[in-house]
């Protein structure tokens, strides 16, 4: 396709996917396609990062920064959202910070990094069931409903209205894709994660760059956080934190695929369908059922299909460019037998 | 109530937290000695590990509390189970995956933790159960012990003396920690990888199952009860080193201690942030893990 007939595209879609809830106003579905919208959001934020292969499994406990810290904010000192989420933003973004430094100064990567982010979820989750006086516990905790300013409060009862505001954030979180994927940081960061001393060695600053990255991806999954406590007006610490809101993150990523900007949203829709569907079909009697379908699922997709369906598919309609992955890094060591 | 009466029983308490610290080092070390075996030899990480726990400790419900087996005869089923289930988890999802990316292999186990957390829902309902059984309080002067902690303590040890004898005085374990060494070359030694790799799975569950007959004497169990201490498993195996047995050991009595102390202050769970927070200093510090060498 060409750039033009790209954009063209992109405007249709756009256009459409505007015009949407004034057209069709189901509620239900409604639903369903802001949280799609929002989850979209959140895996597109955590593959920032992701598609360099800093796979963080930390992100449960920003998504939880960032709702619990703007619900808090405005439950106990009455600060309106449109503060509390950038305060919640900035909490996230310097807990990266001071998780991500030490990682990346100190080359903790693969399994170590893994496990690092890993604690930290556990951790936040812990905190917040910790602090049950203040958060609820593991009860869950309600903003509490304004009764003048909806605005004010980022309050608002139209679904029709969190639909656009859902897919302003995403739209924003696609862009934002887009921007680093032109930008000269993913040169640096796709060479970091090839070879991270033959980068260092080209001039890449290998701390400063991960780091940047590490921000700006634990930013806008607070601001997903946030976002959807907003809509939702009910947290709790296992639905916006914690170790199993991570591997959710990480599997919908996979699911659709890393390395296209649609990749996550596709895999979003994919495993929300999916968990809906499976939640109806057992209804409520069978309480656990669909998480056990949705985990075995999970597991075979990474085993069968490694690269997700909609990378998968692409490599299919696209003729291999790039020589593969593997193949670089064998070369990349027989250049250099001491390394 | 003068200063002096205060500080004692303050120093009483300390040193009870310390004692306990210990008596729960020996199982955090269990674990930790499971996770950093199946890392060191195979060279994937299961994130599932506290799960396979979970999954022990209803076992150990079941045969205890609903069919009156006794506790001692449920226990070695209980190892051999989930010993089991480690080389049915290898031969399932780690064996097809052993050239895929080891991310992929890190996120199909994050896949059974799913799938064992919500098998356990299904199957055994969010009910919190526990044995039933109530271990005297062992007295000690003014200090207070639970006798259950003290047991565990015990087996943790004689669980890792029986994996290190193994380990040095066996044919199996030696291949064991010659493939840890060296992955390509043993398979040329004529060294069979798969069987090695399917024994230290089972080997790595075995553990999991004995800290699982530990724990349930003292914690109730649930479907998300590997939540709670899965964590702190990973994070001592990193701050030991990955593969690190002996390194694993002793950050796992560090944390304990830790947790133990924090716990002294407020509650349980302040134990872990303290724990995590110093993780973040020592990450600082020793950033190669505990033991390695400064240069």
């Amino acid at each position: 396709m060409t750039g033009q007939g790209r954009l063209a595209a992109w405007g249709v879609g756009l256009a459409a996917l505007v015009a949407l809830p004034f057209v069709y106003r189901d509620p239900y579905h409604l639903h369903i396609l802001v949280l799609i919208l929002i989850w979209s959001f959140a895996y597109t934020s955590w593959s920032m990062m992701g598609r360099f292969g800093l796979v963080s499994l930390g992100h449960g406990g920003f998504m939880g920064i960032g709702a619990y810290v703007t619900a808090l904010l405005w439950n106990h000192l009455g600060l309106t959202p449109w503060i509390g989420i950038p305060v919640s933003m900035v909490a996230a973004g310097a807990l990266a910070l001071i998780v991500g430094y030490p990682c990346f100064r100190f080359r903790i990567t693969g399994h170590y990094f893994v496990l690092v982010t890993l604690a930290l979820s556990g951790i936040v989750l812990q905190v917040i069931t910790a602090t049950r006086d203040y958060t609820g516990g593991s009860l869950g905790y309600t903003p509490n409903r304004a009764s003048s300013n909806k605005l004010l409060a980022l309050q608002f009862d139209d679904k029709t209205i969190w639909y656009l505001i859902a897919l302003g954030v995403w739209l924003f979180g696609i862009v934002v894709w887009h921007w680093v994927d032109r930008s000269m940081a993913r040169y640096a960061l796709e060479a970091i994660s090839e070879d991270e001393d033959a980068a260092a060695a080209a001039g890449v600053d290998v701390t400063a760059e991960k780091l940047k990255i590490t921000l700006l991806s634990a930013l806008m999954t607070a601001l997903a956080g946030a976002i959807y406590c907003q809509y939702q007006m009910f947290i709790t610490p296992d639905t916006v934190s914690g170790i199993a809101v991570s591997l959710q993150m990480v599997f919908a990523a996979i699911v659709g695929g890393l390395f296209v900007s649609l990749g996550p949203t596709f895999g979003a829709i994919i495993t929300i369908l999916l968990a809906e569907t499976l939640r109806i079909g057992f209804g409520t009697k069978a309480v656990g059922w669909d998480n056990l379908v949705y985990g075995v699922l999970l597991v075979l997709f990474i085993i069968f299909l490694p690269k997700g369906i909609l990378g998968s598919l692409l490599d299919r309609l696209k003729p291999q460019r790039k020589v593969p992955r593997a193949h670089e890094q064998e070369a990349v060591q027989i250049a250099r037998p001491g390394a | 109530m003068g200063m002096q009466a205060f500080l004692d029983i303050f120093d009483i308490y300390l040193l009870e937290a310390v004692i306990n610290g210990i008596l729960l080092g020996g199982v955090l070390a269990l674990l930790a000695l499971g996770l950093n075996l199946i890392f060191g030899v195979i060279d994937v990480t299961w994130i599932c590990y506290a799960e396979l726990v979970m999954i022990g400790m209803y076992a150990m419900y079941f045969m205890v509390q609903v069919y009156g087996i006794s506790y001692f005869i449920a226990a070695p089923l209980t190892v051999l189970l989930v010993a089991m289930l480690g080389a049915a988890l290898h031969y399932l999802v780690i064996a097809p995956l052993l050239t895929a990316p080891p991310i992929n292999q890190l996120l199909a186990t994050g896949g059974v933790l799913f799938v064992l957390q919500s098998f356990a829902t299904v199957a055994f309902g969010i009910d919190f159960r526990n044995l039933g059984i109530r271990l005297p309080v062992l007295s000690f002067g003014d200090m207070n012990f639970s006798y259950a902690r003290l047991l565990s303590f015990l087996a943790a040890l004689v669980g890792m003396v029986a994996v290190y004898l193994f380990m040095t005085r066996t044919f199996t374990g030696t291949a064991i920690r010659a493939i840890s060494q060296d992955r390509q070359i043993m398979a040329l030694m004529g060294v069979d990888t798969r069987r090695i790799y399917l024994i230290t799975s089972a080997i790595g569950g075995g553990l999991a199952g004995l800290a699982a007959c530990l724990l349930v004497l003292q914690y109730d169990v649930h479907p998300f009860v590997g939540l709670s201490f899965g964590p702190i498993t990973f994070l001592i195996c990193v701050l030991g080193g990955l593969g690190n047995f002996i390194g694993g050991f002793i950050a796992a009595f560090v944390f304990a201690e830790i947790i133990s102390l924090g716990g002294l202050f407020s509650d349980l769970e302040w134990g872990y942030v303290l724990a995590f927070a110093f993780f973040i200093v020592m990450m600082f510090i020793r950033p190669a893990g505990l033991l390695a060498r400064r240069r």
